[in-house]
């Protein structure tokens, strides 16, 4: 999904466990307890509708699917014990320990019900089409057949069937997103428009179970006993008593011992390193470009316009002053390194020469595009969002093109909804983007541009581009897909119907006593649920 | 009084006729205006006249500021990214570094992977090539059974637990080498080496490297055509430092002095004198008019003023690539004459039925020779005593938006936007921060001082007597 | 009296409605669509999220819809929140904000009332001007520089007594209250300040007050009864107002140490274009306002004898 916020700034925090006493409830002598921060409060609990980073991870701690992700981002059993996939269907067979935690086990009716409302066109899912790899599943949310159409059913109360649309090579990483979470139907229907909406109306089958949820102040999860897998669950609490998206309240919160951990932002970093705290970094994931607009009539519809941007910008000079957060790549093409392909990382199995910024042949393409576009070059607009690191980026941008090139760059900074509106309706010439990735596989980031593919707000079209992605889409076998995938990525660069900057990047600082927290690029980030605290007062 | 008790209190001679003599007092002085004697008892209080220096030489730097100090205040310079206060230096060229190119180890066959989690450190850690502020290059030996290796650089020497700052990966363990381009300054770095393989080993090697300071040549060129790698250049100096981007903060200041001041200045004159106008005509007509006047002010005092002004920003925000100034401006003017109005109505209904001014009616003056000189005169003391004090109430008003990001659009500066930048790394880069902190607060200080001067200056009651 | 009241309350109403108006029309005139969201719904799911909210008709009648449900006390349900009521969310949060606001006024009008009077009888000397020179800075340093200063300062301090002695951030005790109540209200205790201290000034000059000392009265009875209960009066007219601003401006301050209050919610719900969120929240504060108006000129009306004898009341 398309981050909001670069991953830097976003920032969730642990508190320190131990004598400082701290929250409401008092801790029982010897309770592991963890103390984080959010950056604000989930606004969508409701796995059918939930899209943005702070509710999935609320959810990933009390609830599970049918896989999650292991410690190194490796699908894992979750309600499934082992499944069966073929070619157009597949079969998963439910744990029987698996359980809701007031008490009944969790069955194939419970996935069967949460599927069918999330494609449900009355539910107005966001990520309905998450599931449109399952039959009829695109043309229930087009209102053209019923929710119970689609292609799943209950064998048995332990027995999965799923069908799907074309064949799916990656399915099986789409079953531990959010959307596929089981829900059941009886809880649900109890509480007609307000499942989700207060503690108590949320039912777990996770790892954890949401205690308590005062808005906009708290929340607190307790380890779910009923857990299948309890026994790997060390903690017996998660309290989040700070909800604040101030960096640098955040950061002083960890300093004082009042949480764990933290992200820091590029101007904690300095900090941090006086303060000699050990830190982290890792990749979120997500891959940020610019979008050019290519409706006829823009001026950024013209390719040599956008081969002299792409050779006058230094991806590698953008993420170390612009960016300043370690742990972030220069952006050279859309498939960021962390995704795997056949065996090894795509970026491995498929090389691409890298683009040097040259100023002479820059130049000489803008005299092109000026001839092509009448002889003169209108100044460009610039869409981007809100937060410190979009304007920085926007006036680096606008720096760069004026002092190397002549071409003056106006900025429009607006509001996410705004944005939005406006890159839907393509007012903008340039837009800064990015896409965090959905599930580990390649696609999530290759059919951004096809034709169809209402996200591809530049509305670039290309005839190859889109036969390659249907050849992939419709096949199971991996070397071709990762070979008509490569294919593509590599007319979309030549085209420069894109420019990458950068692959997103973070740092994080863990207090020592906590161990076995894991990052994931996809899915619920960072991850508590097997995390340990050291034994001893700090 | 005479004499001891008995004697008589009055005598003959005291109840005789007085002299005739000239009653009149002399004068002590020539009788004064009540604006000269404004201006004199102004003169002496000495905080209001040196609030009014500052804010004379606050307006001259505004104006005569960018001819004076000719630097560009959009100009980047990613080299010195939020760089203290400095004076010019001479800084070596350095060449192009050579292009990088990873060092791969083969794999030793013989030596045995060891426990997971267990790595020890790589050994020969050094330095490879030449190292400057463009470019350090690491190389290690490899270690067997690593699947990746993770660099960390400091800028104290690491212990414990510390290594610093992560830098990144190799992402192979056969990757033994590391090009660390981020943010390179002239300072003294330890660089620090993890072998990893899932498992983080607590083990690392160091080594140390101080870096001398040089200057790219691209960058050196931009100051002297001429340049060439192993000359020297003249870099300018920062008075003030540099910003985030590496841009000159006085010269930002200087142009974001622009912005603010003409907000702060054009927002609550306008909004005064509509306020002036609509209590006059309202104090002054009183009736129906004044009736329905009131009740639109009531309406407009009562709207809450932030939210609609936030609202009002983000309705009419202006086109994409404009300051945002105009939009801030409306919104303050819509919404800030009330006071005034009101302030102005008190004054002209107390005004108008006072001693003077009726008797300068029955002897027959017009309505417009009253209000020139007689209403408005006593009234401008309370309105130039207004419009000190709201000034810096609109510059802290276009400050606070601009922090929450309501205010001017980038790359526009105003001393507000300087803030909200500076303090989030006032920590590390107090001068970012400080800069336009001071400079907001000088500014309203002085305003504030002056506008208490006045009062007191243009206060009837005050008036000299002596 | 009670006539006065009943005036101002149904004068209250009229522009409470007059408000709801200007920010629907606002409202609708921002560019943006509220529903808009990172991914492109199918043009079902749009037509059905419309149709819940009430968006698929035009806007006089949404208009109209609005005013009735207002009317009843029904504010809707966030556009960004589906599972919350707007009135859930003013419920929740705004008794943090009062909280806040009050203990932040309570500190302004005592420090301000306090430190006036002494700077007032302690005219022209040295202490009076460096608590002068004080507000005045005071005044001139904006509350989000204190607050993030402020912070930094409680940090050192907690590191260099070992213990915390005030928390970083947090709500929920009252020593977690006691930083951001200081700076909210720092900039409105250097005005209560000076124009305390203006208002004694001027008092002490008058007649009255010089009678009374003439007539041998004790120092500390003319204070109080005369010249505070007189010199209170300009207070009290901006209590009302101050509180009301004080409510509305405390977004920073929220932010910055993670208060869950009213503040927050509304410049978010702006940026995201919650419509519900940013009607309810408006017509709140602006009846909140009003009605503190109200209150304060009563009180005042009450509190000043002038007014009280007078048969017109104060305007």
């Amino acid at each position: 999904m398309p981050p909001r916020i670069p991953a830097a700034a976003l920032a969730l925090l642990l508190s320190v466990p131990g004598c400082s006493g701290g929250g409401a409830d008092a801790a029982r002598p010897g309770a592991k307890v963890l103390r984080i921060a959010m950056s604000e409060e989930p606004p969508q609990l409701d796995s059918t509708r939930a899209t943005d980073q702070v509710s999935i991870f609320v959810l990933g701690h009390v609830m599970e699917g049918l896989t999650r992700y292991g410690r190194a981002g490796e699908i894992v059993p979750g309600v499934a014990e082992r499944w069966e996939l073929g070619d157009r269907k597949a079969v998963f067979h439910l744990r029987e320990r698996a359980r809701w935690s007031d008490g009944p086990p969790v069955t194939a009716h419970d996935f069967v019900f949460a599927w069918r409302t999330a494609v449900d066109p009355k539910t107005a899912s966001e990520y309905a089409f998450i599931l449109y790899p399952v039959k009829n599943a695109e043309a229930i949310a087009s209102g053209k057949l019923p929710a119970g159409a689609l292609g799943v059913r209950a064998r048995d109360d332990r027995t999965l069937e799923v069908e799907f649309e074309r064949p799916t090579g990656h399915f099986l990483a789409l079953t531990a997103f959010a959307t596929y979470l089981p829900l059941r139907e009886d809880f649900y229907r109890a509480r007609p428009g307000r499942y989700a909406a207060d503690a108590p109306d949320l039912l777990s089958n996770g790892p954890f179970v949401l205690s308590r949820w005062v808005h906009g102040a708290s929340l607190t999860f307790e380890k779910n006993p009923r857990y299948w897998d309890e026994e790997s669950v060390t903690l017996d609490r998660i309290e989040v008593p700070y909800i604040t998206p101030d960096a640098n309240t955040v950061y002083s919160l960890f300093k004082d011992g009042k949480i764990d951990s933290t992200g820091l932002g590029r101007d904690q970093l300095p900090l941090a390193q006086a303060d000699r705290f050990r830190m982290r970094a890792f990749s979120t994931g997500s891959a940020f470009y610019m979008e050019f607009n290519h409706r006829p009539g823009k001026p950024t519809a013209n390719l040599h316009l956008r081969r002299a941007i792409r050779l006058v910008f230094h991806p590698g000079e953008f993420v170390s002053k612009v960016l300043g957060v370690p742990g972030t790549l220069p952006g050279t093409r859309l498939i960021p390194r962390w995704v795997r392909g056949v065996a090894e990382p795509f970026v491995r199995e498929h090389p691409l020469d890298p683009v040097r910024p040259d100023l002479v042949a820059a130049k000489a393409e803008l005299a092109l595009a000026r001839k092509e576009l009448g002889g003169t070059l209108p100044p460009l607009l610039w869409l981007t969002g809100e937060g410190a690191g979009a304007s920085r980026e926007a006036e680096y941008v606008q720096y760069l093109l004026s002092s190397r090139l002549g071409l003056t760059l106006k900025i429009d900074k607006q509001t996410f909804k705004q944005r939005l509106a406006k890159m839907t309706s393509g007012e903008f010439d340039v837009v800064s983007a990015g896409w965090g990735p959905d599930y580990a596989d390649p696609m999530t980031f290759a059919d951004l541009f096809a034709s169809w593919n209402e996200n591809n707000r530049g509305r670039w079209r290309n005839a190859r581009y889109d036969a390659l992605i249907r050849e992939a889409q419709g096949t199971v076998d991996p070397a071709r897909r990762m070979d008509a995938m490569a294919e593509a990525e590599r007319i979309l660069l030549d085209e420069v119907a894109i420019l990458p900057t950068s692959e997103g990047g973070a740092v994080y600082v863990l207090s020592p006593r906590v161990t076995g927290v894991v990052r994931h690029m996809v899915g619920t980030d960072p991850d508590f649920t097997r995390a340990r605290i050291a034994e001893g007062a700090r | 009084m005479s004499g001891a008790i008995g004697a008589p209190l009055l005598s003959k001679d005291d109840l005789a006729p007085a002299e005739r003599g000239d009653l009149r007092q002399a004068a002590v002085r020539p009788s004064l205006s009540y604006w000269t004697d404004a201006w004199l008892r102004l003169r002496k209080n000495r905080q209001a006249i040196a609030s009014l220096v500052i804010i004379c030489l606050l307006l001259g730097g505004t104006l005569l500021g960018p001819l004076l100090w000719r630097v560009d205040p959009d100009r980047q310079d990613l080299a010195r990214v939020s760089e203290r206060p400095s004076l010019s230096a001479k800084l070596t060229v350095l060449a192009e570094p050579p292009p990088y190119v990873e060092t791969v180890a083969v794999e030793d066959g013989a030596a045995a992977a060891p426990a997971k989690g267990a790595l020890p450190a790589p050994a020969a850690l050094e330095i490879a090539g030449d190292p400057t502020v463009q470019a350090v290059r690491l190389q290690w030996a490899r270690v067997p059974g690593a699947e990746s290796y993770l660099v960390y650089r400091s800028t104290s020497r690491p212990g414990g637990d510390f290594l610093g700052l992560p830098l990144g990966e190799t992402g192979a363990g056969s990757v033994v080498s590391f090009e660390d381009t981020f943010n390179l300054e002239a300072t003294t770095y330890w660089y620090s080496v993890v072998a990893t393989d899932g498992g983080e080993s607590r083990d690392a090697a160091t080594v140390a490297v101080t870096l001398q300071a040089g200057i790219p040549l691209a960058d050196a060129r931009l100051l002297d055509p001429g340049a060439n790698p192993g000359g020297r250049v003249e870099r300018p100096w920062r008075p003030l430092g540099t910003d985030y981007l590496g841009r000159d903060v006085l010269a930002r200041l200087l142009s974001g002095a622009r912005v603010t001041l003409f907000i702060g200045f054009t927002a609550p004159l306008l909004y005064i004198l509509i306020g002036v106008i609509l209590g006059g005509v309202s104090g002054y007509l009183g009736g129906r008019v004044d009736h329905w006047i009131m009740r639109v002010t009531d309406f407009v005092m009562a709207l809450p003023f932030l939210l609609l002004m936030i609202l009002f920003k983000v309705a009419f925000g202006g086109g994409p690539g404009e300051s945002g100034i105009v939009p801030m401006l409306v919104a303050m003017i819509l919404l800030g004459w009330t006071g005034a109005a009101r302030l102005t109505r008190g004054q002209v209904l107390q005004l108008r039925d006072a001693e003077f001014v009726q008797a300068s009616r029955l002897l027959g003056a017009r309505r417009s020779y009253l209000l020139l000189r007689h209403l408005l005169p006593n009234t401008l003391g309370v309105i130039l005593v207004s419009l000190t004090f709201a000034i810096p109430g609109a510059i802290f008003t276009e400050a606070f938006l601009s922090f929450i990001g309501m205010g001017v659009a980038p790359p526009t500066a105003s001393w507000g936007s300087m803030c909200n930048d500076g303090i989030k790394v006032f920590l590390v880069h107090p001068h970012e921060f400080l800069a336009p902190a001071v400079t907001i607060s000088v500014a309203v200080l002085a305003f504030n001082l002056l506008g208490d001067g006045l009062r007191d200056a243009l206060d009837p009651r005050l008036r000299s007597v002596e | 009296m009670i006539a006065y009241t009943l005036k101002r309350l149904l004068a209250g109403v009229v522009t409470v409605f007059f408000i709801a108006t200007a920010t629907f029309a606002l409202m609708h005139a921002v560019p943006g669509d509220p529903l808009a969201g990172a991914k492109v719904r199918s043009p079902e799911i749009r037509a059905n999220l419309q149709a819940r909210y009430g968006l698929d008709r035009p806007v006089l009648v949404q208009y109209a819809v609005y005013m009735r449900n207002m009317a009843k006390g029904d504010f809707g349900i966030s556009f960004t929140q589906q599972n919350r009521s707007v009135n859930d969310i003013i419920r929740q949060h705004f008794p943090v904000s009062a909280v806040l606001g009050l203990l932040a006024l309570g500190f302004a009008t005592l420090g301000g009332v306090l430190l006036g009077s002494l700077t007032a009888q302690l005219r022209g000397r040295m202490t009076d001007r460096t608590v002068l020179f004080l507000v005045v800075v005071g005044i001139s340093v904006p509350s989000f520089v204190f607050a993030a200063l402020a912070q930094e300062g409680v940090l050192l301090w907690n590191a260099w007594a070992g213990t915390t002695v005030l928390p970083v951030a947090g709500w929920g005790t009252f020593r977690a209250m006691i930083l951001p109540a200081l700076s909210l209200g720092l900039g409105t205790l250097a005005f209560l300040t000076r124009l305390m201290r203006s208002s004694l000034l001027e008092i002490v000059s008058q007649d009255y007050v010089r009678t009374a000392r003439a007539k041998g009265l004790p120092g500390w009875r003319i204070f109080l009864f005369h010249e505070l209960r007189n010199g209170i009066l300009p207070v009290i007219t901006l209590l009302g107002p101050a509180l009301a601003s004080i409510t509305t401006g405390g977004f920073v301050v929220e932010t910055v140490f993670a208060i869950p209050g009213l503040g927050r919610y509304f410049v978010q719900a702006v940026q995201a274009l919650d419509y519900t969120v940013i009607m309810g929240l408006t017509v709140f504060y602006g009846a909140f306002l009003v009605l503190m108006v109200i209150a304060v000129d009563i009180a005042y009306g009450w509190v000043d004898p002038r007014i009280r004898v007078a048969k017109e009341g104060g305007a």
